[in-house]
């Protein structure tokens, strides 16, 4: 527990019951939760270990509401913590005691969908996967899937710029949002891109997406919606060596082939993995890679063939191509359990730096020193094709320090990813989590240029404050 | 005029810096080659990426490089092509369109978000641009982003530096994704369609599960229909089988053939460069993006009221078009287009008087004119990178 929260505003708790009651003014009474048991709910995200009770929870049901919500907090200088569905790993989400949480889940509706143009308007409070299912009768999908896909609003998504296991043909959230209803701090409603591409000036879109809530709350969005592949077939491949699995991922991609999921477990990852998911795993290999191509069935016979060959230089102990629906689901049932399978066995924190990949060998060995230094253990899951590392670091909750301990070789980690050249976070965001990392990857001259930026939406860092820029070193616009 | 050309970064933030103190308006450039776009504006001094030149960086298994921002976009294909790669957005070429000379830099493509007809597919520039180094208008080295394709750590200025023209900062290095080039590509030309028949067919197929990277439609000039275009690239065997299938649910309209080849890149070319246009001599250019169901409606607006020319690119959702030169060169009657049907309008070609005398781009509400000028405050205090460039006090 070692990352502090900025000190509330006295003067802020003292004026609950007044801003309750403006806030009551403002939307139906059961949009408006303030009983302490109810705001329990609310305390936490996906990074469960950190928790504040919020003022007071608000779930407004229209863009209006959520305009003239930020308009009075505003006003009254409340802070404002936006939430989609929670499920944020690095805390983007967890309250403050002196702020109002703003929750989008409530806006929930798919708006407008066009096959035509490729896309679909809906509200900001939609899971992701409901706007895959809204678009799936047309053979159509949304593309970015993180795994928490089930829960998670695309309102989060736009905020943490979300990924996911196909990133490396699809793309993450930003090339895939066309447009965005955004109310800003004052209330003011803006409309940015649309259903068109490429919005003239500056790429305000852009901006946003990744901005973990700072600069505005999105209302709705425009998502472009693409037609899925007639089907998909993965391969499995173990080595004895980190170094050839690595290897052997730069010849596909050097080969010209762009696979639309290229995974890779190391050997802790698969022993756990293969326990709870009986997957068919090799035990005996340091290293797996799990390929996928999409295509028809020809196609993907041929692709697959083609990587079978460039494998087979780098001596694989295990080659398996799925011959049908049930071996791709055994291969997918493993990895897709990964963290929940690590969570039956030790208490984690799941780290999310990014690496060049050819730097995998040299950044797996390293973490294996740090964790051993710190008396932890590790297994590691890896987008291979976009560097994206997911090392889950094991410990006891019930040893005391040992929590502490797996945080700082979390952060021994992260400062290693940025050593070799890539970043804190691929995926999840900065949120609470990696806010004091910030100066490892930034110097000061590039967070003062984000500060300004983040000053033009939010001068008097109301809305979601304590996230994303360490607390020391802020200033106003 | 003074140009400056720094040497390195640096030599930039000394440059940029003075100007600064000075209260010096600069004009900032690569080659130059784009100069007869956006708006017209006033500058004491240039300074110019031409002496910021070099690949910083290339890993073809990890598919990114960096280059220096002067470098020019030829080189940086020509590396890219020895190892069988591309820049996956296809960057337009302006110079048979401003009829310019000189070497474009990947510095503007990346300062100006330049893509072409693969976008639809792959993505524009700001999609495949991942890191950009820059001095911003206090003379402050910023970087932000990097060599990895999966960041999001932080505010993602990179977006920013995207089609800011100038404006944000003086850019001294860019990173991009790149993938590879294809084994095959071959074209699907569909003849005799009006406009609202070829967008159908270009929705058909970029609603297919093909992946088609290229779908544009050359409305013929004596109405008797014109070529529209489906290109697919990948595997040999891949394009073959998808250009069967394509064909079977294409097969309503009929007269199709398939180009490949030479003849075919160099329609593409065509389209990509909108040289489609150029032969009608001295008339403004426009650019107009929509969403492609409302690329015919908007086309027929425009024709109505004015002797128009045009084609479809992005499935019918850019628009190309051109108009007579006369009075404010059709401004008045494109913006109420994009009014009445979404989407927004950029005079990319005119003489320099009709570019000071009309909107360049597309007018934002004033909500968002507020932040682009906050925004611009924020990188530019002093306001002497490129002012006025983009719009009138930026």
């Amino acid at each position: 527990m070692t990352i502090a929260f900025p000190k509330p505003d006295e003067a802020v708790l003292a004026r609950r019951r007044e801003i309750i009651e403006g806030l009551g003014r403002l939307v139906a009474s059961e949009a408006l939760i303030v009983s302490e048991d109810e705001r329990r709910a609310f305390e936490t995200d996906g990074l469960t270990a950190y928790r504040q009770m919020p003022l007071a929870v608000v779930l407004p049901s229209t863009t209006q509401e959520v305009s003239s919500i930020l308009r009075f907090c505003h006003q009254q200088g409340v802070k404002v913590v936006p939430r989609g569905a929670g499920t944020s790993l690095c805390g983007g989400a967890i309250p403050q005691e002196d702020a109002i949480v703003l929750g989008v889940a409530k806006m929930n509706r798919v708006l407008d969908i066009s096959f035509e143009n490729r896309t679909a308007r809906v509200q900001a409070g939609i899971t992701n996967l409901a706007i895959s299912q809204a678009v799936a009768h047309e053979g159509f999908f949304y593309a970015p899937d993180p795994s928490s896909q089930l829960a998670c609003t695309i309102a989060g998504n736009i905020a943490m710029n979300s990924g996911g296991a196909h990133c490396l043909k699809y793309g993450v959230t930003t090339n895939n949002l066309m447009g965005v209803t955004m109310v800003l701090l004052d209330g003011t409603v803006v409309e940015i891109g649309g259903e068109h591409l490429d919005s003239p000036g500056y790429d305000l879109l852009g901006l946003i997406c990744g901005s973990e809530g700072q600069l505005g709350v999105v209302t709705e969005a425009v998502v472009r919606i693409l037609r899925a592949a007639e089907g998909a077939r993965p391969a499995l491949f173990g080595f004895e060596k980190a170094e050839d699995a690595g290897a052997c991922v730069a010849a596909i991609i050097g080969a010209g082939i762009i696979p639309v999921a290229l995974e890779y477990m190391d050997k802790p990852a698969i022993q756990i993995c293969e326990a709870f998911a009986h997957a068919g795993y090799p035990l005996d290999v340091e290293a797996m890679l799990i390929v996928e191509v999409e295509g028809s069935d020809a196609e993907i016979d041929d692709m697959l063939r083609r990587i079978v060959a460039i494998a087979e230089p780098f001596k694989p102990k295990t080659m398996k191509v799925s011959q049908s629906e049930a071996e791709s689901a055994a291969i997918w049932k493993g990895r897709k359990s990964a963290f929940g399978a690590t969570g039956r066995v030790a208490d984690y924190i799941c780290m999310d730096g990014t690496i060049p990949t050819g730097q995998l060998p040299y950044v797996l060995r390293r973490i294996d020193e740090i964790v051993k230094s710190y008396g932890l253990g590790v297994a590691n899951v890896f987008h291979a094709g976009d560097g994206n590392l997911h090392p889950l670091v094991m410990f006891n909750t019930n040893v005391p320090g040992e929590m502490e301990k797996a945080e700082k070789a979390g952060e021994d980690i992260l400062k290693l990813c940025v050593e070799v050249g890539g970043c804190l976070t691929g995926e999840h965001g900065v949120g609470i989590e990696k806010r004091d990392l910030m100066t490892y990857q930034f110097n000061a001259v590039d967070l003062e240029q984000q500060m300004r930026v983040r000053g033009v939406f939010d001068p008097r860092w109301l809305l979601n404050p304590a996230k994303v820029f360490p607390l020391e070193g802020r200033f106003a616009a | 005029m003074t140009v400056h050309t720094p040497r390195d970064e640096q030599d930039a933030s000394i440059i940029i810096r003075e100007a600064a103190d000075k209260g010096t308006l600069l004009n900032v450039s690569g080659n130059g080659t784009k100069a007869p776009m956006g708006r017209p504006n006033q500058t004491d001094a240039s300074i110019s990426s031409s002496g910021l030149t070099g690949i910083t960086l290339y890993e073809p298994a990890e598919l990114v490089i960096s280059a220096r921002s002067g470098t020019p976009v030829l080189e940086v294909m020509r590396v890219l092509a020895a190892k069988g790669q591309e820049l996956p957005f296809e960057p337009m070429d302006y110079r048979y369109l401003l009829g310019t000379k000189g070497e474009p830099t990947i510095g503007a493509v990346a300062a100006m978000n330049i893509s072409g007809p693969r976008r639809i597919m792959a993505g524009a520039a700001r999609d495949s641009l991942i890191g950009v180094r820059f001095v911003n208008g206090r003379g402050e080295v910023v970087k932000s982003g990097g060599r990895v394709m999966k960041n999001v750590t932080g505010l993602d200025l990179v977006k920013l530096m995207a089609g800011s023209w100038g404006t944000l900062g003086f850019l001294t290095e860019v990173t991009f994704k790149v993938l590879p080039k294809p084994e095959r590509m071959a074209t699907l030309v569909i003849r005799g369609l009006d406009d609202r028949q070829a967008i159908e067919a270009l929705s058909t197929a970029l609603g297919s599960p093909f992946d088609v990277t290229g779908a544009a439609h050359l409305p013929d000039r004596d109405r008797r229909g014109g070529s529209t275009l489906i290109r697919l690239e990948g595997f040999r065997v891949s394009v073959d089988y998808r250009m069967n299938e394509l064909k079977r649910q294409l097969k309503r309209f009929r007269f199709m053939d398939i180009l490949e080849g030479v003849g075919a890149e160099a329609l593409w070319q065509s389209v990509r460069d909108a040289t489609i246009l150029t032969d009608q001599g001295q008339r403004a250019i426009w650019r107009v993006s929509t969403a492609p169901t409302k690329g015919p409606d908007l086309a027929a607006h425009v024709a109505q009221a004015l002797d128009a020319q045009w084609f479809y690119d992005w499935g019918g959702g850019l628009l190309w078009i051109s108009t007579p030169l006369e009075g404010d060169a059709g401004a008045a009657i494109l913006r109420e287009a994009t009014r009445t049907f979404g989407g927004h309008a950029t005079l990319v070609r005119a003489p320099a008087e009709v570019r000071s005398a009309v909107d360049v781009f597309e007018p934002q509400p004033e909500a968002l004119m507020r932040l682009t000028r906050g925004i611009k405050v924020s990188f530019d205090p002093a306001g002497i990178l490129n002012p006025g460039r983009m719009y009138a006090g930026v």
